[in-house]
């Protein structure tokens, strides 16, 4: 833990801070159907012209089950649009490399992993999607799914905010203003800086390069019909193969990733993802990438305490979020420059840290930091491999999944998962003190309790429920998986680590991986892919009926015995109540994986 | 019933108008912005030989194992390491038995290709594979290890090899950002004469 990583760190806050009051002052006006922004003359015409083809009459509100039914078609039908592309893969244009059509489960996999602003990919992405499915199939998600995020937050806001209300919102205009007014635009700005840093925008096919030292290899010979063939000896015959070009992945990547960051997507253009140096050239590109991560989550809590006409509940919640971010990114970082006592034991220098998985122009802070912020958020791109980081280093990711990414959060999503624990805070602090709880002059009764909890069971249920049926059925098995039979997949606590990973991840719309888990399976690509919808739908939908709830009660005053919603007490009794619940539920698990490799591993136990 | 099929239809042009804007309009504009704004960036780096055949992008690293060239990190990579069109790590976790042995393997190679005494300390990325398995970076700590073999075998002075690793070594983004590293690459190129820089 170097002093230059500390520099780093303090940048990043600092920016991060920075730029919390203007983008959120902008996210207001964006939220606001009759808002005025400065890129009104640009995209005025454009959103009107959208009303007119939807049919939509963007002066009527509507209640939150009109609204919750509206996004839940809009989501099906593009997710059918989605599968679509990818099922008709191999007969659509712009597909140079000439890539197949996708398998029926995959495609179903990567469709609800897409709409569900997820990411989670069973497939790599430069050798799977043609340069269409890149663009159309996936970067649409890209774009709606955070919009539709950021809509159901504001609607939730906007059903604390009101009182005696019947309406949260028109998702239709919610969804048109701000995918046009506030991704569009800071998207454009972003892909072109990264561009600028060595990123690929452009429509040729792969290129093909020389290699400067060529080389041969083995491979197994094979007959016209392109069947193995034996040798004299009965083994199969191995013929030498001279390897003198690398290929050159192209395609128009840079419009891609900067959405895949700022919707806190992350799902790659290559496998690799940020690792892959086309889609993170420097740390510059890092930077910025990890600060478009957070950039609308952490607007979004001054948005909120604007709304709330309580600018102090809206900070008071950033803390609690801030205070989580640097509690994990200093306990990741720890152990991964602490590095692998396996490692030292063979003679490397202990002063390099892990170094597995890692890019030398990150190196362990960048890599650290980014591991962080991405399970913080929804996001799940990574610029590093989480599955070889050290058991604590790694269990730092899983454990802010599962805390339910409501550190800053994915877009929209961060808040109003946020919102449910702060809601759960303040009944805890009204039981204390023995009185109906109140938040924000609103009286908390049973059915808000109701819908705040079934939320946080969902993610126990999906993540726990599916890991325990993977780890007991010989579906879940890692041959099942089709990779241990290689040997490349991971055995012992390391092995269980993949699996609570991967439903952690698609149950938080999340989308990194262990990803030494072959999840291209028909098992696991349907287990996940149902995850992710559960993980999305089965939480919003009760987080609409909450808003509305809210929007409806009267207001009472404010008396002394009122629980301030601001202040220090109130960010600890939320980071108490994030915690508590979050470690109640999964620490079991994490026991079994993580915590017991971190004392294998350094009693020298390999697997 | 009214209001639902209102929203499907909604649900369905919508997509179909977004597809057009997000998907056709944003990304081509970006290309054309790209292409017109920053040209070789937008097309892959491509560092090309006299003769303009392609030798490589600047942002992916290629295998290396002559004496005289400077190694890359190990890459997971393709079966083959290095295969640019299939990114990836080894995604092996830190008590796997298969990295534990291969670093192992590799800590003793690197000490003696590089004539190391047997207690030495290696660097870290020289044994281990990358995330991307195209790493076009090496630290520096582990190119000026290796400075004295490829000086050795290109008979070219210490000096002059010390002096190439200093000019291809990306410093951090404004001073702080990242660490340095050196590009194995454009370094291994240019000592071969290949390109100017």
């Amino acid at each position: 833990m170097n002093s230059s990583g500390w520099i780093q760190l303090i940048l990043y806050v600092g920016v991060l801070l920075a730029i919390t009051k203007p983008l959120g002052l902008y996210l207001c006006r964006v939220l606001d159907a009759n808002g005025k922004t400065f890129l009104d003359p640009v995209f005025k015409p454009l959103e009107r012209l959208t009303y007119k083809l939807i049919g939509v009459d963007p002066k009527q509100e509507h209640d939150w089950k009109r609204y919750a039914a509206a996004m839940l078609l809009f989501s099906l039908v593009s997710m059918l649009f989605t599968y679509a592309i990818l099922r008709l893969q191999a007969m659509l244009p712009l597909n140079p490399q000439k890539l197949g059509a996708l398998s029926e489960h995959l495609a179903f996999n990567t469709a609800a992993s897409f709409t569900t602003n997820t990411n989670w990919q069973s497939y790599g992405g430069e050798g799977t999607m043609s340069y269409l499915s890149q663009m159309v199939a996936l970067t649409i998600h890209n774009f709606v799914s955070a919009a539709v995020g950021i809509g159901i937050a504001a609607a939730l806001v906007r059903g604390i905010a009101r009182h005696t209300a019947a309406t949260i919102g028109n998702f239709w205009v919610d969804l048109t203003r701000v995918t046009y007014y506030l991704l569009l635009p800071i998207c454009a700005v972003l892909a072109l800086v990264l561009v600028s840093q060595g990123m690929i925008q452009n429509f040729k096919p792969f290129d093909s390069a020389a290699l400067v030292e060529p080389f041969t290899v083995q491979v197994p010979q094979v007959d016209a019909g392109g069947n193995a063939v034996n040798g004299p000896d009965g083994k199969p015959a191995m013929t030498d193969q001279k390897i003198d070009t690398q290929t050159i992945v192209q395609g128009p990547m840079a419009s891609q990733v900067a959405i895949k960051m700022l919707g806190t997507n992350g799902g790659g253009y290559t496998n690799a993802n940020a690792a892959q140096p086309f889609e993170n050239p420097t740390p510059l590109s890092n930077f910025l990438e990890i600060l478009a991560i957070f950039a609308i989550p952490s607007a979004l809590t001054y948005y909120l305490g604007r709304m709330v006409k309580n600018q102090g509940h809206g900070w008071a919640v950033w803390a609690a979020m801030f205070a989580l971010f640097l509690a994990g990114t200093l306990v990741c970082w720890h152990y991964e420059a602490a590095g692998n006592p396996n490692f030292a034991a063979l003679g490397i220098d202990p002063a390099d840290g892990n170094m597995e998985g890692k890019e030398v122009r990150f190196g362990i802070f960048n890599s650290a930091l980014f591991a962080t912020i991405t399970t913080d958020a929804s996001c799940g791109a990574v610029n590093s491999m989480h599955d070889s980081f050290t058991p604590l280093g790694g269990l730092i990711p899983m454990l802010n999944i599962q805390l339910g990414e409501v550190v800053f959060g994915g877009v929209g999503a961060g808040l109003y998962g946020m919102l449910i624990y702060v809601v759960i805070a303040v009944f805890i602090a009204g039981l204390m003190v023995g009185r109906t709880p109140e938040y924000l002059g609103k009286k908390i009764e049973p059915y808000d309790m109701k819908m705040a909890s079934f939320v946080i069971l969902v993610l126990a249920f999906s993540i726990l429920g599916f890991t325990a049926w993977a780890s007991v059925s010989p579906m879940g098995l890692p041959d099942a998986a089709g990779k241990a039979t290689d040997g490349t997949n991971n055995a012992g606590p390391h092995g269980f680590s993949e699996m609570l990973y991967a439903y952690s991840s698609c149950t938080g719309n999340n989308g990194s991986a262990f990803a030494g888990l072959t999840a291209n399976a028909p098992w696991y690509d349907t287990t996940l892919g149902l995850a992710t919808l559960f993980g999305r739908f089965a939480m919003i939908v009760p987080i609409l009926a909450l808003a509305g709830s809210l929007a409806r009660k009267k207001l009472v005053a404010e008396s002394a015995g009122t629980f301030p919603v601001s202040g220090p007490l109130f960010t600890s009794l939320v980071v108490g109540t994030v915690l508590l619940v979050g470690a109640l539920t999964f620490v079991p698990a994490l026991v079994l994986g993580p915590v017991v490799e971190h004392f294998l591993m350094h009693a020298g136990k390999l697997f | 019933m009214k209001t639902i099929a209102k929203d499907i239809l909604a649900a369905l042009v919508s997509t179909l108008l977004f597809a057009v804007v997000l998907c056709g309009l944003y990304p081509v504009v970006i290309w054309g912005l790209s292409q017109l704004l920053f040209p070789h960036q937008a097309n892959g780096s491509l560092i090309e030989s006299a003769d303009r055949r392609i030798l490589g992008s600047e942002w992916l690293g290629q295998n290396f194992t002559a004496a005289k060239y400077f190694h890359p990190r190990p890459s997971a990579a393709g079966a083959n390491g290095y295969d640019a069109a299939s990114s990836s790590g080894s995604n092996l976790g830190p008590t796997s038995q298969k990295l534990i042995d291969a670093v192992k393997q590799r800590v003793a190679d690197y000490r003696k290709e590089n004539g190391l005494a047997a207690e030495a300390l290696v660097p870290c990325d020289a044994v281990t594979s990358s995330g991307s398995g195209l790493d076009p970076h090496i630290s520096v700590k582990n190119a000026l290890l290796q400075a004295s073999r490829v000086a050795t075998a290109r008979g070219q002075s210490m000096e002059a090899v010390k002096t190439a690793i200093a000019k291809f070594t990306d410093a951090p983004s404004l001073g702080i950002l990242g660490e340095p590293g050196v590009n194995v690459l454009k370094l291994n190129l240019a000592l071969e004469g290949s390109i100017r820089d």
